[in-house]
């Protein structure tokens, strides 16, 4: 059993500096986890910490039920992908998939085999003659790929592997990573800052702002159910609309059984419909619109909430007709609507 | 525009070819004296052409050396140089590498005072220090050995710092994918930095060589046998003579073999002395 626990962990830098803070959630054996959130959260801090490559202040971190916290990195078998792929320079391909195989005092033939194997799995085995400077990114991250493989860890630790390329080949290696992942089986952590890239990857979501957990879930269950304002406005893209709800509500949005207190409703660009002035709905809003963005498939309409109130964006599908500066009428199903609470940003049960 | 150009390419290469001649005149000059006899050589009117004694002269320079100044082939020099430039070259880049990598990848106490010590030692050449160093060395015993010849001028901070300098832009993820690859410190520096490091230990090993072999002064002080003393020394025996005539021919000669190693060291290491000191791809 590879499944990887976290217990109250806790860091904090010499310094006084707090970076994270009772962290606890487990990944069962063979899942692919998925860190996320933006820089400074404490993601790669924790996935470091897993690794060997930082101290734990407090708190226990357990890999396939043993205790981890005074392990060297060398001893928790585990393999590491980072961002900019850390292979030995003067190194073949071949040396660096075996180097960390030669120190464990792996038998030649066994080594030979593996590499042999990864590489063929990867596709770089005409590479292995090659030094990494030889190589393009896409395939030096496979060489990385391929060095965590060959050791057949109990865990694989991805750090942002694939922010060093270009935007095309970092979904066909996102879609490939899944896969090999799916192949082998092996329990994962990857930490990233891109959320489609997180929604994609991941079995298990958490979601991490300012050293705490916002939330642990499968990513659809993430999306369709936030439980903090930061998780809504974080997944999913374009963004979550958040309104804030004085208690005396705002211009250019109507909504029925408004709750007496302060409220954020968040409702996503996708759940609006355009409608005709004054059509009975759950929430109505009348916003003109000051930019129109089209991606083909689908329009985004972004306008300012009774014309000079908050910005507002609606998603229609396919082209629009609008045009910049018209007024327009949106609505949503009461069941798409989110309320948070603003003084803790927690969601509120609102029927 | 043609014509432009042409003169643009005509005035760079007079202006070189002209420093060329400056420099490599006299090196001509010592070359062609070291190939006529002392007596065409003393009249005053030695031609600029070679002569026919160049087998003749060299051979009694390097097997044999002059009558009476030196007392010792400069074969024996030339060895003697050889070793000092060699040990010195080698044990400053052994000690450097060692000391640079505790001064970047460990955290000991101290640490920055011994790396400020290291670096005030710059400030120390021989020449400053050279009454407490021969009295040390004296001590010891290690008078006329190569021990005493080399050990005191290995000691230096400059290739500390240029290893020092280049350790710090080798990536920390290299020494974490190490770690997490079951590879040691002495393994990671093993395996990892002194490969990464060829190239500055090239450079290095071209600049402290040409220094070692161009010692004067600490040879000067440290050897009093004739079997110990250095080319550079021995020159100087060769031209300052109290009772002799000075014997230009091997003079120019050993001036010529002098000139010779460091030059052999700088073209066969060129194309890595140039890369160490200015690649920064890793």
């Amino acid at each position: 059993m590879n499944n990887v626990h976290l217990r109250k962990v806790g860091k904090i830098y010499a310094g006084g500096v707090e970076a994270l803070r009772d962290i606890a959630f487990d990944i069962p054996d063979g899942a692919f986890c998925v860190l996320v959130g933006p820089s400074g959260c404490g993601k790669s801090t924790l996935l470091r910490m897993v690794a060997g490559l930082e101290t734990i202040t407090s708190g226990e971190i357990s890999i396939g039920d043993r205790a981890v916290n005074d392990l060297d990195p060398s001893e928790r078998d585990i393999a590491m992908v980072f961002q900019n792929y850390a292979l030995y320079p003067h190194m073949s391909v071949y040396d660096n998939m075996a180097y960390g195989l030669r120190n464990r005092k792996t038998p030649k033939p066994e080594i030979e085999a593996r590499v042999q194997e990864a590489a063929r799995i990867l596709e770089i085995g005409h590479l292995l003659d090659r030094k990494p400077r030889q190589l393009s990114g896409g395939q030096r991250q496979r060489v990385a790929m391929g060095r965590a493989i060959v050791r057949k860890p109990r865990v694989f630790l991805f750090d942002e592997p694939l922010s060093n390329l270009d935007a095309k080949l970092r979904i066909q290696m996102r879609v490939e990573i899944k896969k090999l992942q799916r192949t082998l089986g092996i329990t994962s952590i990857y930490v990233t800052h891109d959320q489609l890239e997180a929604m994609t990857l991941a079995d298990m979501l958490v979601v991490m702002n300012k050293g705490n957990i916002e939330q642990v879930g499968p990513p659809l269950q993430l999306y369709e159910r936030p439980e903090t304002v930061f998780v809504a406005g974080f997944i999913g893209a374009p963004p979550m609309n958040l309104i804030e709800l004085p208690e005396g509500g705002v211009a250019g949005l109507a909504l029925e059984n408004r709750p007496v207190a302060p409220v954020i409703v968040g409702i996503r660009p996708e759940h609006f419909e355009l409608a005709p002035v004054g059509t009975p709905a759950p929430l109505g809003i009348s916003m003109q619109i000051t930019a129109i963005e089209m991606v083909g498939a689908e329009t985004y309409l972004y306008g300012a909430l009774d014309g000079r109130g908050r910005e507002v964006i609606v998603r229609v599908a396919g082209k629009a007709e609008q045009q910049i500066g018209e007024r327009v009428t949106a609505v949503a199903e009461r069941h798409n609507l989110h309320f948070f609470d603003p003084a803790t940003g927690r969601r509120l049960a609102v029927s | 525009m043609v014509q432009r150009r042409s003169l643009l390419d005509i005035v760079p290469h007079f202006i070189l070819a002209l420093g060329v001649i400056i420099i490599a005149f006299p090196v001509y000059i010592a070359f062609v004296a070291s190939t006529w006899d002392a007596a065409t050589i003393s009249n005053g009117q030695m031609p600029l052409w070679p002569g026919p004694h160049f087998l003749e002269n060299y051979y009694r320079t390097i097997f044999i050396g002059t009558a009476k100044t030196t007392r010792e082939p400069v074969g024996i020099m030339m060895l003697n140089s050889f070793v000092m430039a060699m040990c010195i070259a080698i044990g400053k880049i052994a000690i450097s590498l060692i000391s640079a990598f505790a001064v970047v990848y460990f955290r000991f106490p101290f640490r920055m005072a011994a790396f400020w010590t290291i670096f005030i030692t710059l400030m120390l050449p021989v020449e400053v220090r050279i009454y407490p160093t021969y009295k040390i060395v004296a001590d010891l015993r290690l008078l006329d050995t190569y021990a005493g010849l080399t050990i005191p001028l290995i000691a230096s901070a400059t290739a500390t710092l240029l290893f020092r300098q280049f350790f710090m832009t080798v990536p920390d993820e290299l020494v974490e994918a190490s770690r997490i690859d079951g590879a040691g410190p002495m393994k990671f520096f093993v395996d990892t930095l002194v490969p990464l490091s060829i190239t500055s230990v090239a450079a290095m090993f071209v600049i402290q060589f040409i220094y070692g072999w161009n010692q004067y002064l600490w040879p000067l002080l440290i050897t009093t046998s004739d079997n110990m003393q250095t080319i550079v020394i021995g020159i100087k025996k060769m031209i300052v003579t109290q009772d002799a005539l000075t014997e230009w021919q091997i003079a120019m000669a050993t001036a010529v073999l002098a000139m010779l190693p460091p030059v052999i060291v700088v073209v066969a290491m060129q194309k890595l002395f140039v890369k160490g000191l200015t690649e920064t791809e890793k």
